[in-house]
């Protein structure tokens, strides 16, 4: 599960000079809790992604989104902002602890 | 352990306590806020949760803060002005210093913020926030006094969004609705047409034979494609929108005759009208010279630091910070990464990547909701990220037997957001 994680920050490297610079997971995590709450816990539909997942899980469920291959209202066009070292970043900051 | 502290740390959330999430240690430093709203208040909390080592003193002039998101829901009855408006007691109870006065001056040469009762406060890194201003007068006829006949509802601490929802109220049925919306840059570019959308809402209810007309600077407008989409569907022949290059710019009102007069001297005459002024950042941030001619503020793009004077940081409505657009999220989002910086700044470290974000969601109808994204980075300048955010699909692009779900799932989030950033920023 961990490497699955390393490989994802790997693989961001060529993606633009932002994936040059470490992630800042808090800061970058701000605009999700414009929407999933102060903690990530959702509400009004919006689902809670506060520990719902693994790391490696959440990895591929923004890169889901980001292809449009999991139904979304919003998702696909957020996840398309971001790149691969930032999502493993965000990973780390809501997902549960690998185990 | 004295009890404010005790009952700082009890109010820190169990997710920020956990040791997993490592929290900034960061040098000490006094960082002075100016301006309670969507960036003051997203700034103080972030600082107080992330940076526990930053002394944090907001300075606000009014005890409550009533937002303009949502504010058009009352105006279609759906919301009460109550359900919109916060304090800031829970912020004071996470260690914020809350300062209920008017910032009058800032003295930079001394690094200190004088307040209306002659007081000053001194301040390491000063992060300002006021809003906009609304220019009197940038339409002939257009001041204070006007502005009760023919009310704006676009700054709640200049005058409260009530003040049109009881002309409204009050318009007999069968009357008309217009309204003045300006040229770009201004506060909230899809407000007015979720302020259209909402009075439609109202009117189709209760003066179904009701008409609406905007009268708009501009030939074209956010989400324009959806909304116009939507107003068909829901409200046929009640809506017409006039941009510039059919007369559409209002160079003059007349409340005496409650008439809009165009730059080519239409004269519209409305039972209600509602002018939306031009604006320019709020005057605390004029007079201490954040601003340029233009009359907003520019800013490093890197970091949110002001291009003009060192030392302060300048978020939210009153930047020059295109293509981020004047919204509430986007203010929320300039507020941490300032936040973030002056903390690096303190403690001699480089400020952090630049990524702003931003999604604005609008109500259109009942179970009616349409909404925008943008993801951003700053570094000599501040660019959209390509191919990532735009706006909801239009019906041509869902499938037909989904495109009411998408719609309605898409008004049931926008509360999720109200909800959401409303409790960052006061909960
Ligand atoms: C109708 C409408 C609908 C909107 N809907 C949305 C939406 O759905 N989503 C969204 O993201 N945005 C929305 N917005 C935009 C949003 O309201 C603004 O972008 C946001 O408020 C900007 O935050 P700010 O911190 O720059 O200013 P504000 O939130 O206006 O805060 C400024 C604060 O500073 C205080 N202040 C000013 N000067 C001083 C001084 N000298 N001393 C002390 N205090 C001072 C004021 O009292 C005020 O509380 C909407 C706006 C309108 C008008
Ligand atoms: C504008 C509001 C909004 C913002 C901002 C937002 N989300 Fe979401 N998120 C949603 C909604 C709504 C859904 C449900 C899927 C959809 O409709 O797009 C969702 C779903 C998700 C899911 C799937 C959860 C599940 O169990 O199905 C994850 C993971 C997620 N978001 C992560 C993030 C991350 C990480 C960020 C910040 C980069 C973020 N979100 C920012 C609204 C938002």
């Amino acid at each position: 599960m961990r490497l699955a994680v390393l490989a994802a920050v790997a693989w961001s490297v060529g993606i633009g000079a932002a994936a040059a610079q470490v992630p800042d997971a808090a800061l970058l995590a701000g605009a999700c809790q414009g929407c999933h709450g102060a903690t990530g816990e959702g509400g009004h539909g919006i689902p809670s992604i506060r520990q719902m997942q693994t790391q490696a899980e959440f990895v591929a469920t923004m890169r889901a989104f980001r292809a449009n291959e999991r139904p979304n209202t919003v998702m696909g066009r957020i996840a398309r902002g971001y790149t691969d070292a930032e999502i493993a970043a965000l990973a780390q900051h809501f997902a549960k602890p690998q185990p | 352990m004295n009890a404010t502290r005790r009952a700082v740390l009890a109010a820190i959330p169990a997710a920020f306590a956990a040791p997993r999430i490592a929290r900034a240690q960061g040098a000490a430093g006094r960082v002075v806020i100016i301006g309670g709203g969507f960036g003051g208040a997203s700034a103080a909390r972030f600082a107080r949760d992330r940076f526990p080592a930053l002394d944090v003193t907001l300075i606000e002039q009014s005890r409550t803060f009533t937002t303009c998101p949502y504010g058009n829901l009352v105006l279609a009855g759906r919301r009460s002005i109550e359900s919109i408006t916060f304090t800031y007691d829970r912020l004071a109870a996470r260690g914020v210093r809350v300062i209920h006065q008017r910032a009058e001056a800032i003295d930079h040469a001394a690094r200190r913020v004088r307040l209306a009762d002659g007081s000053a406060v001194p301040y390491d890194r000063l992060i300002v926030s006021p809003g906009i201003d609304l220019r009197w007068g940038a339409i002939e006829g257009y001041d204070e006094a006007a502005s009760a006949r023919m009310p704006h509802g676009w700054a709640p601490y200049v005058q409260p969004i009530t003040v049109l929802e009881r002309q409204l109220r009050a318009m007999p049925e069968g009357g008309t609705f217009v309204m003045a919306i300006p040229d770009n840059p201004f506060r909230c570019p899809p407000g007015p047409y979720e302020r259209i959308s909402m009075v439609a809402e109202y009117f189709k209810r209760h003066k179904p034979r009701a008409k609406i007309i905007a009268l708009d600077a501009k030939n074209g407008f956010s989400k324009q494609p959806l909304f116009q989409e939507a107003w068909e569907a829901l409200y046929p022949g009640m809506i017409e929108w006039r941009g510039a290059s059919n007369d559409g710019r209002v160079v003059r009102v007349d409340p005496a005759a409650m008439e809009c007069i165009t730059e080519f001297g239409d004269r519209v005459r409305g039972d209600v009208v509602n002018v939306i002024p031009p604006q320019s950042a709020g005057r605390i941030a004029r007079e201490a010279g954040l601003a340029n001619q233009s009359g907003w503020c520019p800013i490093k793009p890197a970091t949110f630091e002001s291009a003009q004077v060192p030392g302060i940081w300048v978020i939210g409505d009153a930047t020059i910070a295109a293509p981020m657009p004047k919204s509430g999220f986007a203010a929320s989002s300039h507020a941490k990464h300032a936040v973030a910086c002056i903390a690096a700044d303190l403690a001699g470290r480089p400020p952090p990547p630049a990524v702003f974000f931003n999604t604005c969601y609008s109500h259109v109808g009942e179970d009616y909701g349409i909404s925008i994204v943008g993801v951003f980075r700053g570094g000599d300048r501040l660019v959209e990220v390509e191919g990532s955010g735009g706006i909801s699909p239009r019906d041509a692009q869902l499938p037909p037997d989904r495109r009411a779900e998408f719609r309605r799932l898409e008004s049931l989030y926008a509360d999720g957001w109200y909800e959401a950033i409303t409790g960052e920023m006061f909960g």
